[in-house]
């Protein structure tokens, strides 16, 4: 086991040190607030806080919250606590522009939040030389495909794009919202009288209804998965669907974003984030391996498999971004969307080589794909994205 | 008590608790806050509660979330028969109204759902809240607000506060996502798959008379199963049915029979899908490697 971080001898003492961990753990992407750090010291007098393996799963217990955060969170605890013996001289590090909400943030802001950030920040791009410092996130990626020419998402989209896609996206996600369900609820507000609750009601008061309940059809909105296809074939569109995802992700809450290539990659916290440019920032750390080969059939496999059980379900509309060519074999497509099928999700396939003149779906991937969507189309640019609207109100 | 006492202690009830789920179980002890336990199904994610409260000498008061929990089901309720009963009867032996009306919206006449009998209990119960995640999101943030007071207000009684503040456990499947706001009040703790050694420990537990023998082929078929591309593996559930449906069929040697295997897979695998994918030859390679 590596050794415990030595500490200068200025050091202010625990609380500070907690205090510089939990700004650590926060440049890393977990949210964390003032309340955690007064719950982790007080956690540690409850505990042996000289045993490191305690004091780990202590703060493991307090600072995560969900099964992702925890398996991140020995890494993030070891590149704190553990760096080795060295000496660490500044535990809570100052304020940089990159923590701070409503900075406008340019290219310097980042190179400064780096060189000042200093705890290995994976939220911000590493300037290309070498691993990110922090081995927090893993960055495994299959090796037999010609990959990993590392590109700078903030190259590729540009930020008005992300503004134009913004608003697709809201009339996009207002077109899926407006469901009714046909079952009645209980309602504060209603259009017809809940007779059950009526009565249900009015025996508290012998028999006479004085209150009047309602009931009313509840909002049934379906909720956008997105997963897009940034492999090598697909870099000419890549610009307008990140954007399009960037967008998404900003106007609807409810959204959720994955990019494949040959892994599937999780990018709806990365795109969240309340900067554009950052969110591209973290965006293309996620994305090594961009514009690589393609194994759309097991990352489509491993999001059924997956994610797919947690965030998909009979109101979600699954639209997949790629243009159906794949370095593996095919087959797995099919057996994927018919996972994904039975969980009652809506599938739209968006390939942008349709709109080419004369098209047809011969790629064996896509011909092994088409009797399971519910919407096959084009999609080269921002118009046509903008153009599925009405399509997507008859889903 | 140290997480290590508390360890050993849940460990002479029968469940093996890990090291993580072990600390996280004593600081939510400890420091009084709530513990979310996030886990696939059948890794003893409910059976935690049972323990702590065996473990504590308390009571395990239960609610089980669904959709369209309310606070009417999962708080109080007044009576209304038996008040109306009551009314009816105080009419004909000549009672004041207002006596009525204080009687009436008494302790007597109140149906304590699990929130509110928790509160009120003498000796500090297990609360366990199951399957959270099924509960609507209103119902979710009505739960936050007892969690951090401790206190539930009945209009016509006024506000009970916590004579005792309850263990709070919550269980969740991840069918939906919980609200940051309940995360960040809870501790939390993720249950996974026991690996190998964990696992024989809860077998040799749960069946002290299983042959060594037997007790490896079964954790080894099982981990190896979980391995294989399934709909939904088999969790600690499904393999303690699995030993005691061999045990019970007096079974000594797990590839003896490859009928009698393919027979007891029932136990574990509980989809059509799920049993297609591990036909007689599968089911006997990965029993055969085992041991």
């Amino acid at each position: 086991m590596s050794r415990v971080t030595k500490f200068a001898a200025r050091d202010p003492g625990p609380a500070a040190r907690m205090a510089g961990f939990v700004a650590h753990l926060r440049d890393n992407g977990l949210r964390l607030g003032v309340g955690e750090t007064g719950i982790a010291l007080d956690a540690l007098t409850h505990i042996d806080a000289a045993n490191p393996n305690d004091a780990r799963r202590a703060l493991k217990s307090v600072f995560t919250g969900c099964a992702d955060e925890a398996a991140k969170f020995d890494g993030l605890f070891d590149s704190f606590w553990m760096n080795g013996g060295r000496v660490k001289t500044r535990v809570t590090p100052t304020a940089t522009p990159s923590q701070s909400e409503n900075v406008h943030s340019t290219r310097e802001a980042e190179a400064e939040a780096d060189a000042s950030g200093g705890a290995g920040d994976i939220s911000a791009p590493d300037g290309g030389e070498g691993e990110a410092t922090s081995d927090a996130e893993g960055k495994l990626v299959a090796t037999d495909v010609t990959n990993l020419f590392k590109k700078d998402l903030r190259d590729v989209v540009r930020p008005e794009d992300i503004e134009a896609a913004e608003k697709i996206a809201l009339r996009m996600g207002a077109a899926l919202r407006d469901r009714r369900s046909r079952r009645r609820k209980a309602a504060r507000k209603g259009d017809q009288i809940h007779f059950r609750k009526v009565m249900r009601q009015s025996i508290a008061t012998g028999g006479e209804p004085f209150a009047q309940p309602k009931r009313h059809r509840p909002d049934r909105s379906l909720r956008i998965t997105a997963i897009c296809d940034v492999s090598g074939s697909m870099t000419v569109y890549s610009r307008i669907f990140l954007a399009f995802l960037a967008g998404l992700m900003r106007a609807d809450s409810r959204a959720d974003a994955y990019l494949f290539h040959t892994r599937l990659v999780r990018i709806t916290e990365a795109l969240r984030d309340k900067d554009p440019l950052r969110a591209l920032a973290r965006l293309s750390l996620l994305a090594d391996g961009f514009a690589g080969g393609s194994k759309i059939g097991e990352s489509l496999n491993t999001f059924a498999n997956t994610y797919a059980r947690r965030f998909v379900d009979n109101r979600t509309v699954v639209m997949i971004l790629s243009d159906g060519y794949d370095t593996a074999s095919p087959d797995g497509i099919s057996t994927a969307l018919v996972r994904l099928k039975k969980r009652g999700c809506k599938i739209i396939w968006l390939n942008p080589l349709k709109g080419w003149d004369g098209y047809e779906p011969t790629a064996r991937a896509m011909a092994g794909a088409l009797p399971h969507l519910d919407l096959f189309r084009a999609a080269n640019t921002l118009e046509d994205l903008a153009a599925l609207e009405p399509e997507l109100a008859r889903l | 008590m140290t997480w290590k006492t508390l360890q050993s202690a849940m460990a002479d009830q029968g469940y093996i608790a890990s090291g993580d789920l072990a600390m996280a179980l004593h600081l939510s002890l400890s420091l009084g806050r709530p513990l979310l336990l996030e886990g696939a199904a059948g890794v003893g994610k409910t059976e935690v509660a049972r323990v702590l409260a065996a473990v504590e000498d308390t009571q395990l008061i239960r609610l089980q979330c669904y959709e369209g929990l309310d606070a009417a089901q999962a708080i109080y309720e007044w009576n209304y028969p038996r008040q109306l009963l009551a009314i009816r009867a105080a009419s004909q032996d000549g009672e004041t109204g207002r006596s009525v009306e204080a009687r009436i919206f008494s302790d007597e006449f109140l149906l304590e759902r699990p929130l509110l009998k928790a509160i009120r209990q003498n000796k500090a119960p297990v609360l366990l809240i199951d399957e959270i995640d099924r509960a609507d999101e209103e119902f979710e943030a009505y739960l936050l607000e007892i969690l951090s007071e401790f206190q539930i207000t009945i209009p016509e009684m006024g506000t009970i506060t916590a004579t005792s503040r309850p263990m709070v456990i919550l269980t969740s499947n991840g069918t939906r996502d919980l609200s940051d706001a309940l995360r960040r009040r809870c501790l939390y703790a993720h249950v996974p798959y026991p690996d190998h050694e964990t696992e024989l420990a809860i077998l040799v537990t749960r069946y002290p008379d299983i042959t060594d023998r037997l007790c490896a082929q079964i954790v080894g078929f099982v981990q190896a199963l979980r391995k294989q591309d399934l709909e939904k593996k088999p969790g600690i559930a499904e393999m303690l049915d699995f030993s005691a449906a061999l045990m019970g069929l007096g079974v000594a040697d797990l590839t003896a029979d490859p009928a009698i295997l393919q027979a007891t897979l029932t136990t574990l695998l509980k989809t059509q899908m799920d049993r297609d994918a591990i036909p007689t030859e599968i089911a006997q390679r990965l029993a055969g490697k085992a041991e």
